[in-house]
């Protein structure tokens, strides 16, 4: 995932991409733009930091609040970084009955960090997530947006291997 | 309903490395109800199939779909909107991802015949923000459909012109439900809102607004292709079709089945997914997402999948997202696991659900600490009956369901927990034959 360097103004890269995106949506709709806006700027920044908040509030000409509302409501967001690999493993139903629990503790073991944390050189943050909507391929986990599925503690071993 | 209940609407190719593009959907014949639609039929004609056929919404509320878009006035003079709902965070629930993957182009299809049906020119479908690779097939096959002049202006030069656009969610659970969802697509917090109104007549930016699961408008091109009688002679009378049925937990072949409504449950769990692992024996089902109650295995040997049957034995076919749960699996853990998922979802507007949340969340955790006491369990009860009814959206009730099914059936394991403090199943979650 790119990470760009925090001095670059994110939000100006992104404005003409913005401004195409505006002309899917129906006349009136800017207030819809508020979430696809901030999943673009986290793909690029990494996380949404307030330079962000301050250009998409006069960007969208939404009240400030709006966008402070989104950021805290849907998980998804993050207001700091994380380390370069975001380690996010399903504990929901289906994924703890195929041995979702030992796999976090293989991670957690392996990292030598807990749920919520992020190694010493910055390259893995591990997190706990809810229902994946991909129970039939548990345990499953997600690295940076994609998913892997049907994981185990060798395929966790050989995944880590690649992570650099 | 045909002979053998094998009648397949939905997942009826083989998946192959390009069967989602639109030239094979094209082979298949998609697209051609959609020329029909447009050129042979008015929107109203579509309306009455669509109510004639008897389809059911398959989102979990099994609401007539026809009944729903009838309350669209076509002659209003507002602007209508159409969302797919693509949330699908029900826990056990992934078959609206077989059709995104898969067959995006039948969903496209039965959208652009159901703007049509409803005259709506902006049309969403709202997916959940961690489907990437959904999210990627539907884009590529709303590009292809685009290039083809299938959606935008003028479709097939009959004057009508309907957009799509995928709007991604961000992680909320409760975005899934109507209300919510229109929320979010407004740029806001997702959360649900008291009808009525109802959201066909004051939904997204306060106009009429129609939201159907995915599941249930991929149905719609089919319905057109060959008519509403051929839809209900499929299934039950009551409830006409099939259903796409995702089963996971410990059954030896997890995935998504569609099956004719009516088919035999035992033929699903043994022959389809390939029985227990291990050949364990099955303890419960829970039958359509973790807001249904849970059925044991002894009641689910008899039973057909139909609502007429699922519903006197106490539960329901909810979102089709069926799990399967063997012999030996503790009860107190897995509710421990449902428990935390709710109080982490409960959006906070409603007092009973945000507060019952984590009553019952910090309830259960007391007791597997060791530190559970006998009338925690009718206190657990009294919460979940508190909540039903008592909240914006169905979320608290649902939660309180769960919580009610499984300790009608396994209360021994939570008063063996809270005697000895220790589970009555070793605290297993997986399944002992495959461990």
């Amino acid at each position: 995932m790119l990470r760009k360097d925090l001095a670059v103004n994110v939000f100006e890269s992104l404005r003409p991409e913005f401004d195409r995106l505006k002309k899917r949506y129906p006349a009136g709709f800017e207030s819809s733009l508020v979430l696809p806006c901030l999943r673009r700027i986290q793909e690029d920044r990494g996380f949404i930091a307030e330079e962000d908040i301050d250009g998409l509030t006069a960007y969208l000409g939404v009240p400030r609040i709006q966008i402070e509302e989104v950021l805290s409501f849907y998980t998804q967001y993050r207001r700091s970084p994380v380390g370069r690999w975001h380690l996010e493993v399903c504990r929901n139903v289906s994924c703890s009955m195929r041995g979702s629990e030992r796999l976090l503790g293989h991670l957690c073991g392996k990292l030598g960090v807990q749920p919520g944390e992020t190694t010493a050189d910055g390259r893995f943050t591990l997190k706990t997530c809810e229902c994946l909507g991909s129970c039939g391929t548990a345990p499953v986990m997600v690295v940076n947006d994609e998913y892997h599925e049907n994981m185990s503690a060798e395929k966790v071993d050989e995944l880590l291997g690649r992570l650099r | 309903m045909t002979p053998n209940r094998d009648a397949r609407i939905l997942m009826t190719f083989p998946v192959t490395a390009t069967s989602h593009l639109l030239s094979e959907a094209r082979a298949r014949g998609q697209y051609v109800a959609l020329e029909k639609a447009l050129k042979t039929m008015t929107p109203s004609e579509i309306g009455k199939e669509v109510t004639a056929s008897g389809l059911q919404g398959r989102g979990g509320a099994a609401f007539s779909a026809g009944r729903k878009w009838s309350v669209i006035q076509l002659d209003d003079g507002q602007p209508h909107y159409l969302c797919a709902n693509a949330d699908e965070g029900e826990p056990g629930t992934f078959k609206d991802r077989w059709i995104l993957e898969n067959s995006p182009h039948q969903l496209i299809e039965s959208m652009l015949i159901a703007a049509y049906a409803l005259q709506v020119r902006h049309a969403f479908v709202y997916m959940r923000g961690e489907f990437s690779g959904p999210y990627r097939r539907l884009q590529a096959a709303l590009d292809e459909a685009y290039a083809a002049g299938w959606v935008g202006e003028n479709i097939l030069g009959t004057g009508f012109s309907c957009d799509i656009v995928i709007y991604r969610g961000a992680g909320s659970y409760v975005c899934g439900e109507a209300s919510a969802l229109i929320t979010s697509i407004e740029g806001k917090r997702g959360y649900p809102r008291n009808r009525p109104p109802r959201l066909t007549v004051r939904g997204l930016y306060q106009k009429p607004t129609v939201i159907n699961n995915v599941e249930t408008l991929s149905n719609i091109a089919w319905i057109v292709n060959h008519g509403s009688a051929a839809f209900k002679a499929i299934g039950s009378p009551k409830a006409p079709g099939t259903r796409l049925i995702s089963i996971s937990g410990h059954v030896a072949k997890p995935g998504v089945y569609e099956v004719e409504i009516g088919y035999p449950w035992k033929r699903l769990i043994y022959d389809d997914a390939g029985g227990m692992l291990g050949g364990a024996a099955l303890k419960c089902v829970i039958p359509g997402g973790i807001s249904t109650k849970v059925l044991t295995g002894a009641e689910v040997e008899t039973l057909n999948l139909d609502p007429a049957e699922v519903e006197p034995a106490g539960s329901s076919m909810g979102s089709g997202g069926m799990i399967a749960i063997a012999e030996g699996t503790c009860m107190v853990r897995l509710m421990q696991v449902m428990l935390r998922f709710y109080h982490h979802e409960s959006c906070g507007q409603c007092t009973p659900c945000r507060e019952g949340m984590g009553w019952l969340h910090r309830i259960i955790d007391r007791i597997v600490a060791g530190q559970g006491r006998m009338e925690d369990l009718d206190q657990m009860i009294h919460i979940s009956k508190l909540q039903d009814g008592n909240t914006i959206c169905g979320m608290g009730d649902a939660a309180g369901y769960a919580v009610i099914g499984i300790l009608a059936k396994y209360r021994h394991e939570f008063e063996h927990w809270i005697t000895t403090g220790s589970s009555l199943c070793e605290g297993r979650l997986e399944c002992r034959a495959s461990s």
